[in-house]
Formats: C-alpha cells, sequence, structure tokens
C-alpha cells in the first residue's frame, strides 16, 4: 500500500515550534549576534567576528582576567558547599526518624528553607549579619570576633557559604531520606545477624544504596551553585572588591553595568556551554549507573 | 550446635497488654531437636514469619522464653545468638563481590584474616560459588545471590540453626527444586537444625522432616509428612495439606456410626462420649472415598465434574449442600451423574469443634 503524503501534519508542530522559537531560539540567536558584534551605543554595531571570545579565553586581558577569576570563585564555592551540604545532609538524614509523627514534623521543618524566596534568603542574611543591628553580626562582635561582611573578604565568603548551607543543606537531607526509606527493613535484619557495626552497616548498606539519589543532590546543587546570583548580590553585591563577585555577576555588571553587549554575550554562551557540558557529564554518569542496575535486574 | 525450646512463646505487635485474640503468636510451648530439619507452614497471616523473627531475635516476645540448649537467649540481641536467616528477597552488600559478602559476618566479629580465607573458601565450595568469588554480587542470579545469603550464615563456625522466611519466592520454578535439593545435601552434610518457612505446602513437605502448621496465629499440628496426611490434627490442616484437601462435612455422630444426610457410615473407632454442643464434622481425604455405582447401602452423591490429574482422577459431588471430593478408580466410568460413595472406615476422622477426636 502507498504512504498517504500528507503534509497538513506540520501544522500540529507548528505551535510548538513558534513558542520554542520566540522563547528560546530567537533569544539565543540574538545573544549569539550580539556575541560578534561591538556597540558604542546610538544603537550602532561593528563586526569583531570570533574577537570577544578570544579575548574571554586569555587571562591576560581585562575581560579574560574577569572571567577566569570568576570562574574560579565560583568553582571553589560550588566545591566548597557541595563538601559541607552533601555530608550534612546525609547526617541530618541518618539521625530522622523513621515513623511516628515526628517524620512529619522533620520534613515540614526540613523543607521550610526550601520555600523561601532566593531574595529574601539574602535579606535575611544581609540583615542577620550586620554588625550594628544583625543578631549574628552583633553577637560575633560582642564576644570578641571582629566580624564585618561589608570590610573583610574572609567574612563575607564565610556568610555566603553559611547562608547557602542553610538555604540547600535540607534538600540533599531529604533526598538522603527519600532513598534511605527504600532500604527494606530485611538488609538492617541481615546485618544485625551478621553482626555488622554502625558503621559497617552505613558504608555497606545505607551508602551504596543512597547512591543514586546522593548523584542527583550533587547534580543539582553544583548546577544551583554554578548559576548563584541572587543571595550573594543581595548580601555582599559581589564585594567586598571583587571577592565574592561569582560569573552570574560578572556578566550583570558587564551586561547592564557597563552595557558592553558584545563581551557580556560572549561570557553568556561560555558559562551556558560550560553549564550543559557539566550537565551531560552528570547525566552521562547517571545513566550509566541506572544502566548498571537495569542490567543486574534483567539477570535476576 | 542447639536444641531449641520454646516456652510458653507469645508475641503481640500491640504490646502485651492487647487483647489475647489479637496477638500474632498465640501463646506456644515446642522444643525443635538438634539437627532437625523443620518447615513452619501456614497461609500469609498465621504468625510464622513471626515466630521465625522471635527465635533469631529481630522481635522480642511479648512473653516466654526461648532457650537454646538449655540456656535463656529471649533477652540477647540477634548478634550474641547463634542463628542465620535467609530473607524472602535476597539480601547482599551491593558493593562488595561475593568472597567479601560471605567474609563480612567474620570480618565483623574480628576473625583472623587467614581463618577468614579458609571458611570463605569453604563454603563457597559447598555452595558452588567458587567460579564467582570475585565478582561483584550485585550481578548475579536470583538465586545465586539467595546462595550468598546463606552461605552468609554458614561460615560462622558457631551457628546453631538456619532460618528461612520463605527463600524461594524469587526464584524460577527450574531453580527452585535445585535449590531445595542443595539445602537438603546441606542440612545432611552440616548437621545444622534448619527451621523453613512458607505457605507451600510442597516446598514443605519436602524439605522438612518435621512440619509445623500454623494457623491464625497457634500451631495446630506438628509431625512427619505422613501424619499430616494420614491424621490431621485439626481440620485446617486436612485442607491446607493434600491436593485436593480433605472433605469435611458435619455429621451426626455416635458410637461406631457417622450420619451425614440421613445415611449411615461405619467408624472404625468408637466415639462415644463426644463433648455436648459442639460442632462435629467427620473428615476423610479424598484419597480414602472411592466413587461405586450408586447402589443400597452407599451415601448417593451427584457429580459435579470430574477433574482428571494425570495419575488419579477426583470427582467433585454434592451431597445435599455439603461439596466433597472422591477418588475416581481407574477405568471406572460413570452412567449417570448419581454416585454412591465407598469410605475407608480406617480413615474417617472425627473432628468436634476443629479439633480431632481420637476414638477408642
Amino acid at each position: 500500500m502507498d504512504k498517504t503524503v500528507n503534509q497538513k501534519a506540520w501544522f500540529l508542530v507548528l505551535p510548538v515550534f513558534l513558542v520554542v522559537a520566540f522563547s528560546a531560539i530567537l533569544p539565543l540567536m540574538t545573544v549569539v549576534n550580539y556575541s560578534m558584534q561591538d556597540t558604542f551605543g546610538n544603537n550602532q554595531f561593528f563586526w569583531n567576528g570570533v574577537g570577544w571570545f578570544k579575548e574571554l579565553l586569555d587571562p591576560s586581558t581585562d575581560l579574560g582576567g574577569r572571567f577566569f577569576a570568576s570562574l574560579w570563585r565560583n568553582l571553589f564555592f560550588s566545591a566548597v558547599i557541595l563538601a559541607i551540604e552533601v555530608p550534612l545532609g546525609i547526617v541530618v538524614a541518618l539521625s530522622m526518624p523513621r515513623d511516628g509523627w515526628t517524620v512529619a514534623a522533620c520534613l515540614v521543618i526540613l523543607a521550610l528553607p526550601l520555600l523561601i524566596p532566593w531574595n529574601v534568603v539574602g535579606t535575611i542574611w544581609q540583615i542577620f549579619g550586620r554588625p550594628d543591628i544583625g543578631l549574628l553580626g552583633y553577637v560575633l562582635n560582642h564576644i570578641g570576633l571582629n566580624y564585618n561582611y561589608v570590610s573583610n573578604d574572609l567574612d563575607a565568603w564565610a556568610t555566603v557559604i553559611v547562608m547557602d548551607v542553610w538555604h540547600w543543606t535540607s534538600l540533599v537531607a531529604l533526598l538522603c531520606y527519600a532513598g534511605l526509606k527504600s532500604i527494606p527493613d530485611a538488609y538492617y535484619q541481615a546485618a544485625q545477624i551478621d553482626g555488622a557495626s554502625r558503621w559497617a552497616v552505613f558504608t555497606a548498606i545505607q551508602l551504596p544504596k543512597m547512591n543514586r539519589v546522593l548523584l542527583i543532590a550533587v547534580l543539582l546543587r553544583f548546577m544551583d551553585s554554578f548559576m548563584i546570583y541572587t543571595e550573594p548580590f543581595v548580601v555582599t553585591g559581589g564585594g567586598p572588591g571583587n571577592s565574592t563577585t561569582f560569573i552570574s555577576i560578572e556578566l550583570v555588571k558587564i551586561a547592564l553595568g557597563q552595557f558592553d553587549l558584545g563581551k557580556a554575550a560572549a561570557l553568556s554562551l561560555v558559562y551556558n556551554l560550560i553549564i550543559i557540558i557539566v550537565c551531560w557529564v552528570f547525566y552521562t554518569v547517571m545513566t550509566n549507573a541506572g544502566a548498571e542496575r537495569r542490567d543486574t535486574k534483567g539477570v535476576a | 550446635m542447639a536444641r531449641i525450646d520454646l516456652v510458653d512463646l507469645a508475641h503481640s505487635y500491640g504490646g502485651n497488654a492487647a487483647a489475647p485474640e489479637s496477638f500474632a503468636l498465640k501463646p506456644v510451648t515446642m522444643t525443635w531437636r538438634q539437627g532437625g530439619a523443620y518447615a513452619l507452614l501456614g497461609p500469609s497471616g498465621c504468625g510464622k514469619t513471626t515466630l521465625l523473627n522471635l527465635i533469631s531475635g529481630i522481635v522480642t516476645p511479648s512473653r516466654g522464653k526461648i532457650r537454646f540448649d538449655g540456656v535463656d537467649i529471649t533477652p540477647l540481641s540477634t548478634q550474641k545468638r547463634n542463628i542465620a536467616q535467609v530473607f524472602q528477597f535476597p539480601v547482599i552488600y551491593d558493593t562488595m563481590t561475593v568472597g567479601q559478602n560471605l567474609a563480612f559476618p567474620l570480618r565483623n566479629r574480628g576473625v583472623a584474616q587467614r581463618e577468614i580465607d579458609a571458611r570463605v573458601a569453604e563454603i563457597a565450595r559447598l555452595l558452588d560459588l567458587t567460579p564467582y568469588l570475585d565478582r561483584k554480587a550485585t550481578r548475579l542470579t536470583a538465586d545465586a545471590k539467595q546462595k550468598i545469603s546463606l552461605g552468609r550464615g554458614l561460615v560462622r563456625s558457631d551457628v546453631a540453626a538456619i532460618l528461612f522466611d520463605e527463600p524461594l519466592t524469587v526464584i524460577d520454578p527450574e531453580l527452585k527444586w535445585q535449590l531445595r535439593s542443595k539445602l537438603k545435601a546441606l542440612h545432611r552434610a552440616l548437621d545444622l537444625t534448619m527451621i523453613y518457612v512458607t505457605h507451600d505446602q510442597t516446598e514443605a513437605l519436602t524439605f522438612a522432616d518435621t512440619v509445623v502448621v500454623m494457623h491464625d496465629g497457634r500451631v495446630v499440628q506438628s509431625g512427619t509428612p505422613a501424619e499430616l496426611f494420614d491424621k490431621p490434627a485439626h481440620t485446617f490442616v486436612g485442607y491446607f495439606i493434600g491436593s485436593p484437601g480433605m472433605n469435611i462435612v458435619p455429621a451426626v455422630v455416635s458410637g461406631r456410626e457417622a450420619r451425614i444426610d440421613g445415611h449411615t457410615i461405619r467408624l472404625d473407632r468408637n466415639y462415644d462420649g463426644l463433648p455436648a454442643g459442639a460442632r462435629i464434622e467427620i473428615g476423610v481425604r479424598p484419597e480414602f472415598v472411592d466413587v461405586a455405582p450408586p447402589g443400597s447401602g452407599l451415601l448417593l452423591a451427584n457429580i459435579e465434574r470430574i477433574d482428571d490429574l494425570g495419575r488419579v482422577r477426583f470427582a467433585r459431588v454434592r451431597i445435599g449442600d455439603a461439596k466433597f471430593a472422591a477418588r475416581v478408580p481407574p477405568g471406572f466410568s460413570i452412567p449417570g451423574n448419581e454416585a454412591g460413595l465407598v469410605f475407608d472406615p480406617s480413615h474417617v476422622h472425627v473432628y468436634a469443634d476443629s479439633i480431632l477426636v481420637e476414638g477408642k
């Protein structure tokens, strides 16, 4: 039988195509367009080819220097918060009750920080840490610690990190708790019979069974912290100096502060590319882990 | 190596104060012989897993005592009891190899490495796991995983009893009998007490030399497969074991006679002095009732259908309201849909309130 030719089917994908075009493709293409040009205001643009990209990837230039400095800051920040939030989240999940009404209470308390809007979190900590009227800042200074996140780099970093830990450890804890809940009782009973210590139960059963959710937690927390903007912007505004200026803050400074649309566009494309590559790496690792699991199920 | 005594052991998940009828395990006193192969048989929710978990120490009894070789171990934790348990779903430690899985209980108990290696090698050989010792345990099939679970129990030289909680549930049918015969061989070789929980009568009857039948939180009978078949102590045992199960029909019994539906069946023993007011039933296995051409002196029944099980045929008949199964003798064909029933009097049992009454 001959295949019916009916091109009208294209009309069915047209709405989706239009929505995607206006929401994603056209804005992205505009950015690509800007990244190849330079502007001196007056809506006049001059072709610059890959000039901005060359400058961006060369640390000796002003643009490149700022990009790499903020990139290292961002990576360092992500590494620190992952190193704190993942173990802390696991500890919180392990110490949560397994049943009874306390479970619901714990879940609600843990979920609270996650429900607070980013800029409110920033504002809370901005006020909390102020040496004059903030509870934390006042107390620290009162007991003799010279704490001031506006003037001291280390204090600014500590504030931003503690704020992120406060805001997001719950997410890791909730994911880990879900992973722990899915372990059948028989595993704990078998471990008891095998005479396993608390630590052996953790390393032999709980950690391997939390594998998958931990990967998801690491992925989410890495992406979120790598794209962080609002909270440090509200608390420190990227300062003191440039010490807490992350890539997104740098980007906004270039694009809206200096109105260097070309440089900002080039930076945002590279930023985007880094995120996509990291996502892809995580996705591949995670699906491979999943495939391994499915593979063993098939055999069983 | 131990004899296990249960003394007035009972458990309620609602605590000791719960109503006696709600107990998951009603008080039981019994002895498990050292080296015996026992099966705990009963439908879901009859308390068999509760009993198993009480012995292994996963659950602490509401009342009563458990003794291993006369020593009260009721307050001891699971680790301190010399038992191993194999669960319904294979429990293996994902990140470890087969060898590391087998070594885990010994390592936890601080056994010397040289001894661990020797034990693991020996047990792997017993369970045919030697070729897999260096493989990741997650990559094995369900039956191999169950063998690893079992192996983790066997490596411990101090293990007195191995408890199995429906261990063949997730095993493919063709591998089930292999694993079961492996268990029997191990039992003979190792002189260990084995307690095997199942709801499958074939598994129970082929594995165990003593089958303990449980019903509604109570041990209703404990005996060899032959005893359970020939002389069920409770009507539940009668129809739970055997395929088809025992025929149980209400009857009026006096002396050496039972009357069903106005018809008299001769009994081998004298049943005078049955408790007054009790619900009296007679029970007879389909294997001991033959279908015959309707004739005088025979209990008449309506044939509903005939099940051909290959080696033997059973007629499903009806006497009044009561359903009945009876053997159809080889080569026998029934002219109409009415037939007479011929009972073997020595295998007709009398039950008062579901409990077997011994005739004189």
